[in-house]
């Protein structure tokens, strides 16, 4: 089995950010909320980043904030597929006033434009990572639901759902064996998008000031806490832009390659 | 000798294909086939899936599809080998000098279109003639070909017209140009025979009358024999034989070709009766939200161990009944008993050996198993879902299911994309026959299938049911398949029983208007039966 050197490249580069999260407090060089040196001091030796505008180690910063940042996403991403996907399998599945209950309340949150609703969302409750998590998974569930069920209806038309019915299989089966297998390859490629989605909406409600509180470190809380330094020409507010880019491609070269993967018909999946 | 018209030598067609996990490699579609077609001949083609005869046909305007590439011979049409000259001069060829006619009118047609601006298109692209000449034409053209109210026909709209006049619209658009070869790819075979017979009539007639040379693609040796003049049997891309028509039909040469001559001479004696195992009383159906009953009043026996074949075209209900039975679609009236019990209408109401002991076996085999399990999955998950078995004693019964249906033993891991056509109907069998059911329900288990490949799974199904029992409700359009099987025979048209009883007493006369029909468009091997059917027609339609 040969991995492609797309797959390899973006299966490097995701791997190492995930481990930098990981081992966060094991590579960084300081501590998160330590403060090392000066005002935005430029990178050098010790400090390969530079400082941030109150002269905490921008490195260390980027590592705890990676850690936050990808926690949060994954989190999320895997709650709203979780929820989406059982929930519009079930809906395809079942079939009637299901459907119509399900799918009609979804339009109803989606109608909604996303960030708003979080925004309301979130200065209402108490802002905590579990929080932060429900509500962005949940928010994101209505969409993984749509795609789910759409690939879904595709397929409980097929003889093969109808032949495991007339069995009397229960849905259980007709879901996780008949339906899941068939409805991967979409949903893998729905994955590594919606997972860099998360990225950017926790980074984005960060930089606004609902998402991760000070003093824990994340991408978009990085972003805002420098971006002041932007007017005197300190790029440090670009530096986690460049980490979301970065991470955003690798997942997606990995996603791409699975996705060829899990297309074969003949047992490639291995 | 008359003028050659195209002559193909030695054509060689290849193709990459892409195994995956594998180096990709290429595949030899045709091999060495040397054809000649003289003016105003038609010369049929036939084969089994795979066999390359449309490749050929499209070669012969130097057309490969997706990938295909022509990689040796020469293709000479009108005194030059179409393989040299350039694209202007093939793309002025094509739809002039060579037209196309495809199996499926439903989906070549523009259904925004009207139709007679798609049947003068390539005149005009082509600068043949000018508009009011070419709507002259088609109009004359669509009257040949038997089509209502030629002259409105054109302003019609695809989903307008029946399945048998969109592909006879076809037709008039493949010979609007004047073209000198036209290449008919299995015209007739999605349509029902009553309607078959009709297109082919219509066909042979306007490939007589406006002297135009043919190449005629199909799987169905019965019907080129009514309209070619010579016959080229294929196999894998290989010339198995070629010759006249007669010769073929009545003194064909290689096994192979004796083989398709001889195929559905299947002979079945119908069994003496029995109980019946399953009884549908008086049912009426309709599907939800429409106000028009599918069915109406059925009311049929079929006794255990034996076979009721329902007949009829697509629209006359035969698989809703299948539906009906299963519980899919509960019944508005009417009962359905099953071995001496009452059957629940709804699926959800019948208990677990109610639904074993029903089981169903689907026209596409393709569909009808997930692509995601492999054989040992498939087959295996109905005996651990009624009877519990797993690990050992669960795959030495599927390896004894897998022998039963003549399968051996490396088929158990592999997935459905790798099997022929003719092996996965045979797997859902297996599933079906899994359940140890009492009643299988075939919806066209064999029309999807390569005649030599039906008439395995014919052979297979009639030796399953001497040693395990089953009954089968046997839902086919196909007469000659109703005769290998068949105990019982149901004529359905229109959502009723024309006509119903055993085997010998609904293929005899006297017929009713409905079956004589149906039983007379079913074509023969033989030469000269479609006038003498239509010349029997006009004789009875005369003497009313």
């Amino acid at each position: 089995m040969r991995i492609p050197i797309s797959a390899l490249v973006g299966l490097f580069f995701t791997g190492a950010f995930f481990l930098a999260a990981i081992f966060a407090p094991l590579i960084a060089p300081y501590g998160m909320a330590e403060i090392v040196g000066g005002v935005w001091d430029p990178a050098s030796s010790t400090h390969w980043l530079g400082t941030d505008a109150i002269g905490r180690d921008l490195l260390s910063r980027m590592i705890y904030g990676g850690q936050t940042t990808i926690f949060v996403a994954s989190a999320a991403t895997v709650l709203s597929f979780t929820l989406g996907s059982v929930l519009g399998f079930s809906a395809a599945v079942a079939g009637a006033w299901v459907d119509q209950g399900l799918s009609r309340m979804v339009d109803l949150v989606m109608a909604i434009p996303a960030l708003i609703l979080a925004l309301v969302i979130l200065s209402v409750l108490p802002v905590t990572l579990t929080v932060l998590i429900l509500v962005m998974g949940l928010l994101d569930a209505t969409r993984v639901f749509r795609l789910a069920r759409a690939v879904a209806v595709d397929i409980t038309v097929m003889d093969y759902v109808e032949a495991a019915r007339l069995r009397g299989e229960g849905w259980a089966w007709i879901i996780f064996r008949e339906i899941l297998p068939n409805a991967l390859s979409p949903l893998v490629a729905e994955l590594g998008l919606r997972f860099i989605f998360a990225v950017l909406f926790i980074s984005t409600l960060s930089f606004l000031g609902l998402g991760v509180q000070p003093p824990l470190a994340d991408w978009g809380g990085i972003v805002k806490e420098n971006s002041s330094g932007l007017v005197y020409g300190i790029p440090a507010a670009l530096i986690p832009a460049f980490a979301i880019a970065a991470l955003a491609i690798s997942v997606n070269l990995v996603a791409d390659w699975v996705l060829s993967r899990t297309t074969s018909l003949k047992g490639g999946r291995g | 000798m008359a003028e050659m018209l195209l002559e193909i030598r030695n054509l060689r067609i290849e193709a990459t294909s892409y195994p995956p996990g594998e180096p990709p490699r290429d595949v030899v579609l045709v091999d060495d086939v040397s054809v000649s077609v003289a003016k105003g001949r038609v010369l049929g083609l036939i084969g089994e899936s795979g066999a390359g005869k449309s490749t050929i046909g499209l070669s012969s305007m130097a057309y490969g599809r997706g990938g295909v590439r022509l990689t040796g011979g020469t293709i000479t049409l009108n005194g030059r080998d179409i393989r040299l000259v350039d694209a202007r001069a093939l793309r002025a060829l094509r739809g002039r000098e060579v037209t196309y006619v495809a199996q499926s009118a439903a989906a070549a047609f523009n259904p925004a279109i009207q139709l007679m601006d798609q049947v003068i298109e390539t005149c005009l692209l082509h600068k043949v003639m000018g508009r009011a000449e070419a709507e002259a034409r088609a109009v004359m053209l669509f009257g040949k070909l038997g089509l209502p109210n030629p002259e409105s026909f054109g302003k019609r709209y695809p989903h307008q017209v029946s399945g048998g006049q969109l592909q006879r619209a076809m037709t008039a658009m493949a010979l609007c140009p004047k073209p000198d070869l036209v290449i008919f790819d299995e015209p007739t075979t999605a349509l029902d025979v009553t309607t078959q017979i009709e297109v082919l009539a219509a066909i042979k007639e306007a490939i007589h009358d406006t002297g135009v040379a043919a190449l005629y693609i199909t799987h169905d040796l019965a019907v080129v024999a009514q309209v070619a003049d010579d016959i080229l049997v294929l196999r894998h891309g290989k010339r198995v034989e070629y010759g006249a028509t007669e010769q073929i039909i009545t003194a064909p040469g290689e096994p192979y070709t004796q083989a398709l001559v001889s195929v559905r001479s299947i002979e079945h004696v119908e069994k003496t009766d029995a109980p019946a195992v399953l009884q549908i009383q008086n049912v009426t159906a309709r599907y939800q939200g429409t106000k028009f009953d599918v069915l109406k009043n059925i009311t049929l026996d079929l006794p255990a161990g034996q076979t009721l074949a329902v007949v009829g075209e697509s629209g006359s209900g035969k698989s809703t009944l299948a539906r009906v039975i299963t519980g899919l679609l509960p019944p508005g009236q009417g009962r359905i008993r099953f071995a001496g019990r009452e059957l629940a209408p709804a699926l959800a109401a019948r208990t677990r050996d109610d639904l074993r002991e029903v089981q169903m076996i689907y026209q596409m085999a393709d569909t009808a198993m997930n692509p995601r399990q492999t054989v040992g999955t498939i087959i295996g998950r109905p005996l651990e879902f009624y009877f519990g078995l797993k690990g050992e004693a669960k795959r030495k019964r599927i390896q004894e299911l897998l022998d039963q249906i003549e399968m051996g033993k490396g088929f158990i891991d592999r997935y459905p994309a790798e099997l022929s056509g003719g092996q996965k109907q045979r797997v859902c069998i297996a599933r079906a026959l899994a359940a140890k059911p009492k009643l299988i329900i075939c919806d066209e288990v064999t029309s999807a299938l390569d005649p030599l490949v039906a008439d395995g799974i014919l052979k297979l199904l009639l030796a399953l049911q001497a040693a395990e029992g089953v009954a089968y409700l046997f839902i086919t359009h196909d007469l000659a398949t109703v005769r290998a099987i068949a105990d019982r025979i149901a004529v359905m048209y229109r959502g009723e029983v024309r006509r119903y009883g055993a085997k010998t007493d609904v293929l005899a006369p006297p017929f009713d208007d409905y079956t004589a029909l149906l039983l007379s468009s079913v074509p023969e091997m033989k030469m000269g039966w479609l006038e003498g059917v239509l010349e029997g027609r006009r004789m009875a339609a005369a003497g009313n």
